[in-house]
């Protein structure tokens, strides 16, 4: 039902897909069982058929199970949502598998950064690659994320991941996903964060390792996080060009 | 215009004055309101220690002196109350003019604590615990003068004799302000 | 003591008697009014006012979702700074200056004394003063608008360091200027509520037990005291952020060792509370008008008292659910899943209740019996869509989007809007002692119902496609480009030019019956409670002699009895 809306592209979008089915089919269930009763009622009790009203106080024993009965088998259903929801979450908030690679998202007004690991897998090193409003993944591998805020919050939300995350300034905030499906894909920010908030947001690429590596080369390696001396001699360099 | 008094005012279902029923709802939404701040002062200041480093300029001499002078105060409130359950509003409002010296005195020592602190360079910007530190004493200082403006009314128809009942109700309201204090003098002065 | 002083003042009104009411000049009766009536018509009609605006601020929004960078007629090209702040103001306006003030304080005000049967709110000058705040706040807001800058526009859960700073939000006047509008309707209904609980407690008629007070004031009650219970930490964050705004405090600033999460919690520790605070109250106006229409005894009076009290306590302990991906604790989630699931079964309980009202009776679908209806139909669809939004699990995907907003407009509109109609329909023969046009009435039901089903059915389904909330274009995400989601936003929004149309229709009802509809007599829908015992419009103290309570607001179709009703004055013989 979900996937119908939106692709599911990580490896526990499906979990989360399972949960909303789960409520709306038992919601839904209780839903139409109430709008049915509720309709049915006002046509079968309308004046023209019903003159007189009956008197029901609805105190008695015999009364009240109309209401108990509904009332336990909701609270039922209450149970079986909270199992599967709260594996959902722990799942994708709680738990931290082994990962393969790590990147750091800072929100700023109004744009995503990413700080990608670069070809030796480490945050904090001379290779990471910055790139803004663009976030490259490999397809299959598993991802820790370091999630910032420069400024105001903002919420780190990839909808075909089935994932969302609020940044929060003065905090770094740790999580993981696991891509499973190539492809580019929206990463708005879903947390108001301003004038331009409605236009905040970037593109996830889901790569096979090999279209991985070809971008990783383009970026030029290295050329992130040189120090200032060298970036003056790939300007001279390209100036000369 | 002269307000008539509607006869709702008079009735009592459950045999509390309506004045004195109305006050404690007031007490009530004041203490969510003092809690809500306090909760979040007790919040942050278990999530940093550095806090204690700032707490110890706080100059808990002139909270244990403002802390004395309330409760002497209240006391006069519950003389107050007391003489105005006998009926001798005049007594009741001399009392009411105590408690009011009281709260006065309180603000003296508070404006002098104020000083002292803000000439040591600890403003409210300084940093989040005086910034706590002002505002919670702050509002509550605020209380204290309704409080003693309030009194001053009370007092001004205790001379004649009028609403004497309402002389229990500030008293009640000068406990609620003092009892504040209770809590404010342990957790921002001697908690260090 | 106090006591006798009281019993004094009353016997003394007693001996005056009732009718040698002086004359009070248009100025002392509608302007400073201290009658309970005019108070909750000053705060219907500003209520209603403030609606207003609210409505074409949703008109300004939802034109520049369907037709992004077009002209919008009215209000030209929209900016993304207006549109922020047309999108932070309506939720603003809505919740506090529309369904608050017409809710409680105008139904409660019209409703409380003379249900219970008294002459005027105890404290009729502390009333005043309350809707005289209220004025001076809503004044605020709106100035707020036109300060230089604009109004504020951080969304109207207003999180900091967004809102705590003009450097980020650039709105150096419209921030603090909401925040003082917003934190003196604090004041407003703090006051108002104060009020109102203590006449509910003192003031009854003689006679009137627990369980014969009517519905909608019990209701009107538990939401004041909700509303007392949380807003005061709110009130203290209020402070604070209004502090870190003007005086350079750093509350809720990281950098200076702040917190901006702290206000999420002082915020929705009143937030949450607050949707009960306005529900509350719309359930008991279709409590009053299913049994009058139904001529049938309300199901199980003390299962919806008791659970409209458990459902207050519980309201207290799910505030987090809106902070699920906020950055608290993950393991806190889990628990607050728990409580939110919880809180579904005292509402579902009672919409039960409300249903089962409805077998056995002999309905007749008046207009204000259509608006209570279609309140039960609508407000199913939103307590169930909820469910997805309360589990943890599901609702890392929904949070924010325009799924959610669908979810609580399904709330919020059949709270704010239905049954406020609904009430006013009902209630409108007691206020102004005319009828509404019944065929009119029921045309504005339909034109009213419909839209609002054609607005917010197309939101879940962009929402679970994937729109996020408060973005002033989608024109950057492909994703949200489709031909589908763009035709549903434009369905929604011709929906919504449809639902306002037909407004026009309600208010040309209102004002002709209002001067030129059918009268209408004392209890012109033979109901039971004791406002309809008072002459229509009650004059100036309701009742010619006070009543006093001899039964249960809802005893209809009693077998053994000539009349279908059985007013609740009518000493039993």
């Amino acid at each position: 039902m979900m996937e119908s809306l939106i692709a599911a592209a990580s490896s526990y979008a499906g979990q989360i897909d399972q949960v909303t089915h789960v409520v709306a089919i038992l919601g839904g269930f209780w839903l139409l069982l109430a709008e049915a009763a509720l309709f049915y009622f006002v046509f079968r009790y309308r004046r023209s058929r019903s003159p007189k009203a009956q008197y029901i106080t609805g105190e008695t024993k015999q009364q009240m199970k109309w209401i108990h009965w509904p009332h336990n088998l909701v609270l039922l259903c209450d149970i079986v949502i909270l199992v599967f929801a709260v594996r959902a979450w722990y799942h994708v908030k709680q738990e931290m598998p082994p990962t393969d690679d790590e990147v750091r998202v800072v929100g700023h007004q109004w744009a995503w950064e990413f700080v990608h690991s670069g070809p030796d897998g480490k945050l904090g090193t001379d290779d990471d690659v910055s790139v803004v409003d663009e976030l490259h993944l490999i397809v299959n591998k598993t991802y820790k994320f370091k999630l910032e805020a420069a400024d105001v919050l903002h919420s780190f939300s990839i909808p075909v991941f089935r994932f969302k995350q609020d940044a929060v300034p003065g905090r770094q905030i740790s999580g993981w996903f696991k891509p499973t499906k190539t492809g580019q894909y929206d990463v708005p920010c879903s947390q108001m964060c301003g004038i331009g908030h409605g236009i905040m947001g970037g593109q996830v690429y889901v790569h096979t390792p090999e279209e991985y590596r070809q971008w990783l080369d383009s970026k030029a390696p290295k050329s992130a996080a040189l120090p200032v001396e060298g970036l003056d001699r790939i300007a001279m360099n390209q100036g000369g060009m | 215009m002269a307000t008539a008094i509607p006869i709702a005012t008079g009735r009592s279902a459950t045999g509390i004055p309506t004045g004195k029923l109305a006050l404690w709802w007031v007490i009530g939404s004041e203490i969510v309101i003092f809690g809500g701040l306090l909760a979040s002062y007790l919040m942050m200041r278990l999530m940093y220690d550095s806090w204690s480093d700032a707490a110890s300029h706080t100059n808990t001499v002139a909270g244990a002196i403002n802390t004395f002078i309330l409760l002497t105060s209240s006391l006069f409130a519950v003389l107050a109350h007391n003489a105005a359950e006998r009926g001798k509003g005049p007594l009741a409002a001399g009392y009411l003019v105590l408690t009011i010296g009281g709260g006065l005195s309180f603000l003296v020592v508070k404006a002098i604590e104020w000083t002292g602190e803000i000439s040591h360079g600890f403003t409210i910007t300084t940093n989040t615990f005086w910034s706590f530190y002002y505002t919670a004493c702050g509002l509550h200082g605020l209380h204290v003068i309704g409080g003693m403006t309030c009194m001053g009314i009370i007092a001004y128809d205790a001379v004649r004799g009028k609403n004497l009942q309402r002389v229990e109700y500030i008293g009640l309201y000068w406990h609620f302000v003092d009892i504040v204090w209770i809590f404010l003098f342990p957790l921002i002065y001697i908690a260090k | 003591m106090a006591t006798q002083g009281h019993a004094a003042a009353a016997n003394g009104h007693d001996a005056h008697g009732h009718g040698d009411h002086h004359e009070l000049s248009f100025l002392q009766k509608y302007i400073f009014p201290l009658d309970h009536k005019i108070i909750g018509m000053q705060y219907l009609f500003t209520g209603i006012f403030m609606g207003v605006i609210g409505a074409l601020m949703s008109y300004a929004f939802r034109m520049q979702m369907a037709f992004p960078g077009k002209a919008v007629p009215l209000f030209g090209l929209i900016t993304p700074e207006f549109y922020n702040s047309m999108v932070t103001n309506h939720g603003s306006i809505m919740i506090f200056w529309f369904a608050m003030p017409v809710l409680i304080a105008a139904f409660g005000n019209f409703l409380i004394p003379l249900m219970i049967g008294c002459d005027d709110m105890v404290f009729p000058r502390v009333n005043r003063l309350s809707y005289q705040i209220f004025l001076l706040s809503a004044v605020i807001l709106i100035a707020s608008m036109f300060v230089p800058g604009g109004g504020f526009g951080g969304a109207w859960t207003s999180y900091p360091p967004l809102s705590a700073s003009a450097v980020y939000n650039q709105t150096p006047y419209g921030a603090p200027m909401w925040l003082l509008a917003v934190a003196l309707e604090f004041v407003a209904f703090l006051l108002g509520g104060i009020n109102f609980i203590t006449t509910l407690m003192n003031a009854r008629a003689p006679g009137m037990k627990m369980y014969d007070i009517p519905i909608v004031v019990w209701m009107i009650i538990i939401a004041s005291i909700l509303f007392m219970a949380s807003v005061g930490p709110l009130i203290a964050g209020a402070v604070m952020l209004l502090f870190d705004q003007t005086i350079g405090t750093g509350f809720f600033d990281p950098v200076r060792g702040g917190d901006p999460v702290l206000w999420q919690h002082l915020f929705w520790f009143f937030g949450h509370p607050e949707v009960y605070v306005v529900l509350l109250p719309a359930l008991g106006i279709v409590a009053e008008i299913l049994p009058v229409f139904a001529r049938k005894k309300l199901f199980a009076y003390k299962t919806i008292l008791w659970t409209a009290i458990a459902t207050g306590v519980l309201s207290f302990v799910v505030w987090a659910h809106h902070q699920f991906v906020a950055g608290i604790d993950p393991r806190m989630a889990n628990i607050f899943t728990v409580t939110t699931l919880l809180i579904s079964v005292p509402i579902t309980e009672m919409l039960f209740v409300y249903i089962g009202t409805l077998y056995g009776g002999s309905i007749l679908l008046t207009t204000p019996m259509l608006f209570a209806i279609a309140f039960i139909a609508e407000f199913l669809i939103g307590g169930v869509t909820g469910i997805f939004l309360g589990a943890s699990g599901s609702d890392i995907y929904f949070h924010d989007t325009y799924f959610v907003l669908a979810h609580f407009h399904y709330t919020f509109v059949p709270i704010a809007v239905i049954a406020v109609f609904a009430g006013i329909y009902y209630w409108f023969p007691k206020m102004f002692g005319r009828f509404m046009n019944d065929f009119w009435g029921k045309v504005h039901f339909w034109g009213t119902a419909i839209p609002f089903n054609g607005i917010f059915l197309p939101l879940f389904y962009t929402g679970a496609a994937g729109d996020h909330r408060r973005s002033f274009d989608l024109l950057n995400f492909p994703e949200l480009n489709q031909p589908n989601l763009i035709f549903a936003r434009q369905f929604a929004t011709i929906s919504l030019l449809v639902m306002l149309a037909f407004q026009v229709i309600f208010f040309i009802n209102f004002f002709y019956c209002m001067f030129r509809g059918r009268k209408a007599g004392a209890n012109p829908w033979n109901a039971n409670t004791l406002e309809w015992v008072a002459p229509s419009p009650p004059p100036h103290g309701n009742f010619a002699e006070l009543p006093n309570c001899h039964r249960g607001p809802y005893e209809y179709s009693v077998p053994g009895r000539d009349s279908d009703y059985w007013p609740q004055n009518e000493p039993a013989t």
